[in-house]
């Protein structure tokens, strides 16, 4: 079990940048983790799983579903209290941080954002109170940073969608009750044939949904991954997301994960410093602590200087969102930054826990591997690169 | 129903508690917060008030931190506060503490409150005595210790483990009710009760607010003092007994050189 290290809070001093309601609700999650998660995780990860429908109901009551959504019971929050929450469940795991995020800034977003008055009252509220779980579906096996190729395709059947193809890396997937599936569409009229992207609310029992679980992940084993297939998969007419058409529906869910994951991040790194500093001063080598070693202090030095600026960042990042101002070059230069750093820290940590690091006696080594997959979704660092270098040099790149 | 919780600011029991100079419990030097054990009291109150029609009032007597424990129960779900603040306080005992809770309850609920709970015993003095000294200056009976709690036909019932049996204890209301950590799970504060308390009304009252007399509380008055303390001595390094074919033997030494057979 993690503790707050006083030092480090005290070097860190970002308290006194935080109202005293984004205080109190960071130390409430951070107790819930203490509580419910933290005594759990190591149990959950070796086994690779999650109770995700128990877990769901009470980030429910904590009202962390869909947490800065307004309406349809959702709380309401700001950007910075729902990166707060973030940065609190991922010093706890980051499987829990991504079922949240999952839920909330992807499924939910997207119904929220751009669907009708009928989907958002059929689902948000119970979505929000956990009780109904979500998922979202872009990736697919062949295209990860490049959704536009996706070979998914939506057909018009009369008044009714047929969807066909699949979907992978879908957190929350097998366990969901509702799917956002983003899917080619067809358009006679154009030269390609191809009409625009567009999503669909699948309730996860319509017949030609098939959900199957991912197995012998190395990383987020705290999580339930999942690939989707999609056989002759008939909708309702209204099952499209009405308010939204092309890839910048699920870009815009995207960026809203990806700012929940730059707080996320420093969750991870946190909790990874707190449990090196603590197993420093209390290991002896050649009778005296290892933190008495220079070589020791050189590096928990140099991640405490890289906590405190990746902080920094989300907090400021957090309140560009919140005046409104912020831009997804921002976003990128967030989650870049914090994942790359983040990932970084725990593997300098697992040094300093030696041996000890690589069980799951001690969280580091399972925040190391959690964070390679972090690093990896809602836009690889590679991506990110490539975002803050177009915006730099107004050059696309990516091709 | 109208619900009065006592609850109690401590200092946190994961920390370094420590007395300060004039041997009272130091309050400012430790972080402090809502008693663990009077969690369970707000959330009984809590579940009791949301079956039905009802108030929830928070009371706590303590220094200008205590508003911290009152913030907490507001931030859980209860609707006001009272925070009894006066330098004149400090140091009192659990005679004068009671006596201070008694007129802040009384006024609080306007007269004679419905039911009021306590927690089992605050964290840091650990008497659990109160709850029977504010019943018996109230004039109100009391149950005390619960680990189940209903509410019926103006009584309140409610079960009371010991180690040899467990007694089911009845009260007419109005009542004194202490509950213990058996009683339910407290809620954690959800977002919108962190935003919503920030509107809730707490009233602070002082010494004079209530009608009690300076003289009758505090570090002079109290009937028991803390002479002097000691700190616990650091824990020792265990001793590891490696088992080489006779483990059995030095373990049975070890526990005979601790006089334990």
């Amino acid at each position: 079990m993690s503790a707050p290290n006083p030092a480090l809070t005290k070097l860190l001093a970002t308290d006194g940048l935080l109202e005293e309601d984004e205080r109190d609700l960071a130390a409430v999650v951070r107790r819930f983790g203490d509580e419910k998660l933290r005594p759990h995780l190591a149990e959950w990860f070796e086994a690779g799983t999650v109770p995700a429908r128990e877990l769901a109901p009470e980030l429910g009551k904590l009202g962390l579903l869909g947490m800065h959504l307004d309406g349809y019971g959702c709380a309401g929050s700001t950007a910075t209290q729902y990166g707060l929450a973030c940065l609190e469940l991922e010093a706890a795991d980051s499987g829990i941080r991504s079922l949240m995020s999952v839920q909330g800034s992807l499924a939910m977003t997207a119904i929220h954002k751009f669907g009708s008055e009928e989907q958002k009252q059929e689902w948000l509220p119970r979505m929000a109170a956990g009780e109904a779980l979500g998922c979202f579906g872009l990736t697919e096996p062949d295209f990860g940073s490049d959704p536009a190729g996706m070979r998914t395709r939506a057909r018009r059947d009369g008044d009714d969608w047929v969807l066909n193809g699949s979907k992978m890396w879908i957190t929350n997937g097998p366990v969901a009750d509702v799917a956002v599936v983003w899917a080619q569409t067809d358009d006679p009229s154009t030269s390609s044939g191809r009409g625009k992207i567009r999503g669909f609310v699948v309730p996860t029992d319509t017949p030609g949904f098939e959900a199957t679980e991912i197995e012998h992940k190395l990383s987020l084993r705290a999580s339930i991954t999942g690939s989707l297939a999609f056989t002759d998969l008939r909708l309702p007419g209204d099952a499209v997301l009405p308010e939204v058409a092309g890839l910048r529906g699920p870009l815009s869910c995207l960026s809203e994960a990806r700012f929940g994951i730059l707080f996320g991040a420093m969750g991870a790194a946190r909790e990874c410093l707190e449990i090196a500093l603590a197993y420093a001063e209390s290991r002896k080598v050649f009778d005296k602590s290892l933190s008495g070693y220079q070589i020791t202090q050189t590096k928990l030095a140099d991640m405490a200087v890289e906590l405190m600026k990746g902080t920094l960042l989300a907090i400021h990042l957090g309140r560009r969102k919140d005046a409104g101002a912020i831009t997804n070059e921002q976003v990128s230069v967030g989650k870049l930054n914090n994942c790359r750093e983040a990932i970084k820290i725990a593997r300098e940590c697992r040094t300093i826990l030696a041996a000890n690091g690589i069980t799951l006696d001690y969280p580091v080594m399972r925040h190391a591997n959690n964070l390679e997959s972090v690093m990896t979704y809602e836009g690889t660092s590679e991506v990110h690169q490539l975002i803050i270098g177009q915006a730099l040099t107004g050059e696309s790149a990516f091709r | 129903m109208n619900i009065v919780v006592c609850v109690k600011y401590v200092p946190d029991a994961q920390a370094d508690r420590t007395f300060s100079q004039d041997n009272t419990t130091d309050r400012t030097n430790v972080d402090g917060l809502l008693s663990e054990l009077d969690e369970y009291a707000v959330e009984e109150a809590l579940k009791l008030a949301e079956a039905g029609e009802g108030e929830v009032t928070v009371v706590t007597v303590g220094p200008d931190g205590a508003a911290e424990a009152i913030k907490k129960a507001l931030q859980m779900g209860a609707d006001k506060g009272v925070h009894v603040l006066d330098d004149a306080i400090h140091g009192s005992d659990a005679p004068a503490t009671s006596l201070v809770l008694a007129e802040a309850v009384k006024k609080a609920a306007g007269g004679s409150p419905e039911l009021v709970l306590m927690g089992l015993a605050s964290t840091d003095g650990t008497m659990s005595v109160v709850p029977a000294m504010l019943a018996e200056r109230l004039g109100l009976p009391q149950i005390t210790q619960l680990s189940s709690l209903e509410i019926a036909d103006g009584k309140v019932t409610g079960r009371r483990d010991s180690d040899a049996a467990s007694d089911t204890l009845e009260a007419p209301l109005p009542a004194v009710v202490s509950v213990t950590d058996q009683i339910n799970e407290p809620r954690y504060p959800s977002f919108k009760g962190i935003m919503a308390a920030k509107k809730k009304p707490v009233e602070t009252w002082s010494l004079a607010d209530l009608g009690v007399d300076a003289g009758q509380v505090g570090l002079e008055s109290a009937w028991t003092k803390v002479e002097s303390f000691t700190a616990r001595p650091p824990r020792e390094q265990g001793e590891i007994v490696t088992d080489e074919g006779d483990g059995g033997t030095k373990l049975a030494e070890f526990l005979a050189k601790a006089k334990l057979i």
